[in-house]
């Protein structure tokens, strides 16, 4: 499984070779722009009908391997030979500058940016908070906060609201509240911090002030559930680490931190992208607004076409390793591009499309290998409360704006929407 | 045909039990546990993608001598 021969590498053809200077084939800076929600960047199939990948120039001035077939993607991620550490040299995207480099060398990494024993161990202990039936026991609870949100947007007399504020921030930084443990008389504290502090148009003073605020706090709610421990995943975890010898509170806070960014942001963004995808689909709206059976398959595909998390699948390669024809060198970096493999004709029948039936779950919107989202079932739940309730409580929802008037985040590396003006 | 599960691989995703959850279960650590290491019908079907959709490698089809 991991260790990939040079003639057997997956998604490449053994007739494939890699063209002139070591696959250049574009002279656009990665990450691109997506022009648009319905469209991807050209430059990914250009580097795909080339090989499936390529070098090309990142915006930080460096270079990296840029990944763009499906196989040759699933390959990658599962392949223990590269390396998640955002520490390293060459990790693309980390600013070069010295004074981030030394911030970012000094923080302790969290399970995302962990290699192989070490990140298993890490992943193990927190694994089975997110069973499947775990997750299940929160489906009510998060049908409760859906609900709310939605009564308080009928409660305007206007019919109109920005969805992002009234429904895509709020929910998934409730639901991780409820996760967590925050008690409901914090809710406000750690909402009105978790909002702006993954908002990009936050000035990073803010966000730096913001992020030290919430650091604090979570570290005396852990202080808190060690003396008075309650039914949620902290106080597990605290009981778990205790009873094994390890306990640490600054590990334990820069977990719940990493929950915390990974799992709002994201779900933040594939709420707003899905309800646009969903209102500029009517014919394939009015289908699972009729049978929610068919809101799971949707979800799938509206994960598929957004590919939200497009680059966060960056590695760096810790030996030389030949993929096909070509050869990465240790320390090279590489971007195993989620969009570009989730829009591959190979393996998705007329990729651009958005086929709310089509239902293919093995689209890497959630990566793939060791560090595949942890927060995966959690996710799609959520999503499929959110678009299950808010079509069939607003069953008159729009746009109340052109979709070229939406500010989609053009500099984001998970895409979504800025603002989302609805109507009813 | 029959299905192996490695929980030393297993990184508890839960894509599998998520395709049939009459063939695969989580512990409530996370990992894989097997319901079935022979499923038949519709059910083997699902286990097949199962094993295409583990992201981890975990699990692995042997087929077996009288499979059809
Ligand atoms: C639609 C929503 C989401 C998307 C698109 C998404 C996407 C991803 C992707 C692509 C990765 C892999 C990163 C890599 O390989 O380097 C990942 C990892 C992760 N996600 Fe998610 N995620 C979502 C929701 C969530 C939620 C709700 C949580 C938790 C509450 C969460 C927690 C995590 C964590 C902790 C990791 C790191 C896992 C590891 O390193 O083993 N995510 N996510
Ligand atoms: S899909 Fe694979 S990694 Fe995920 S729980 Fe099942 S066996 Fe484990």
């Amino acid at each position: 499984m991991t260790e990939t021969a040079s003639t057997t590498t997956p998604g490449i053809s053994s007739t494939t070779t890699s063209g002139p200077a070591s696959g250049e084939v574009t002279d656009a800076e990665f990450p691109l722009e997506r022009g648009c929600p319905f469209s991807t960047p050209t430059e990914y199939e250009q580097i795909r009908e080339h090989s499936p990948l390529a070098k090309v120039r990142l915006t930080t001035g460096r270079e990296a391997w840029w990944i763009a077939g499906h196989e040759l993607g699933r390959a990658v991620l599962a392949d223990r030979r590269f390396s998640s550490d955002r520490r390293r040299d060459n990790f693309p995207f980390v600013s070069t500058d010295p004074e981030t480099r030394k911030q970012l060398q000094d923080q302790p990494t969290s399970m995302i940016g962990m290699d192989g024993a070490e990140h298993a161990q890490a992943r193990r202990a927190l694994m089975g908070e997110f069973t499947v039936r775990r997750m299940a026991g929160l489906r009510p609870r998060i049908q409760q906060i859906v609900d709310q949100h939605i009564d308080e947007m009928l409660s305007s007399d206007q019919r109109t609201a920005d969805l992002v504020e009234a429904l895509s921030l709020p929910v998934p930084s409730l639901v991780i509240c409820e996760l967590l443990g925050v008690p409901y008389a914090d809710h406000d504290f750690f909402q009105a911090r978790s909002g702006p502090l993954i908002r990009h148009t936050t000035p990073t003073e803010v966000r730096l002030r913001i992020q030290k605020e919430l650091n604090t706090y979570l570290g005396a709610l852990i202080d808190r559930k060690v003396t008075d421990p309650t039914d949620d995943l902290l106080s597990r975890q605290i009981a778990k680490h205790h009873a094994a010898g390890t306990f640490d509170r600054t590990s334990l806070v820069s977990m719940a931190f990493l929950l915390l960014i990974a799992g709002h942001e994201t779900t933040a963004n594939m709420i707003s992208l899905g309800v646009v995808g969903l209102l500029q689909h009517p014919d394939q709206l009015a289908m699972i607004k009729e049978d929610p059976e068919k809101t799971p398959p949707a979800v799938e595909e509206l994960l598929r076409y957004f590919t939200i998390a497009d680059t966060v699948t960056a590695r760096v390669a810790t030996e030389d390793v030949q993929l096909g024809d070509t050869t990465i060198n240790a320390g090279d970096g590489v971007v195993i591009s989620g969009l570009a493999a989730d829009h591959d004709p190979t393996v998705f029948t007329d990729p651009d499309r958005l086929d709310l039936e089509r239902g293919a779950r093995h689209h890497v919107a959630f990566g793939f290998g060791p560090h595949q989202c942890i927060g995966q079932t959690l996710a799609r739940m959520e999503l499929q409360i959110v678009f299950d309730t808010l079509f069939r409580r607003i069953p008159t929802l729009r746009l109340a704006a052109p979709l070229d008037d939406i500010p989609f985040k053009s500099d984001a590396f998970v895409y979504g929407a800025e603002r989302l003006p609805v109507a009813w | 045909m029959r299905i192996e599960a490695d929980t030393d691989v297993c990184i508890g995703a839960g894509q599998c039990v998520l395709t049939d959850p009459t063939v695969f279960d989580q512990h409530d650590d996370g990992i894989v546990m097997l319901i079935t290491k022979h499923p038949e019908g519709g059910a083997a079907h699902r286990a097949r993608e199962a094993v295409e959709l583990c992201p981890s490698g975990a699990l692995s089809l042997i087929e077996e001598p009288g499979d059809s």
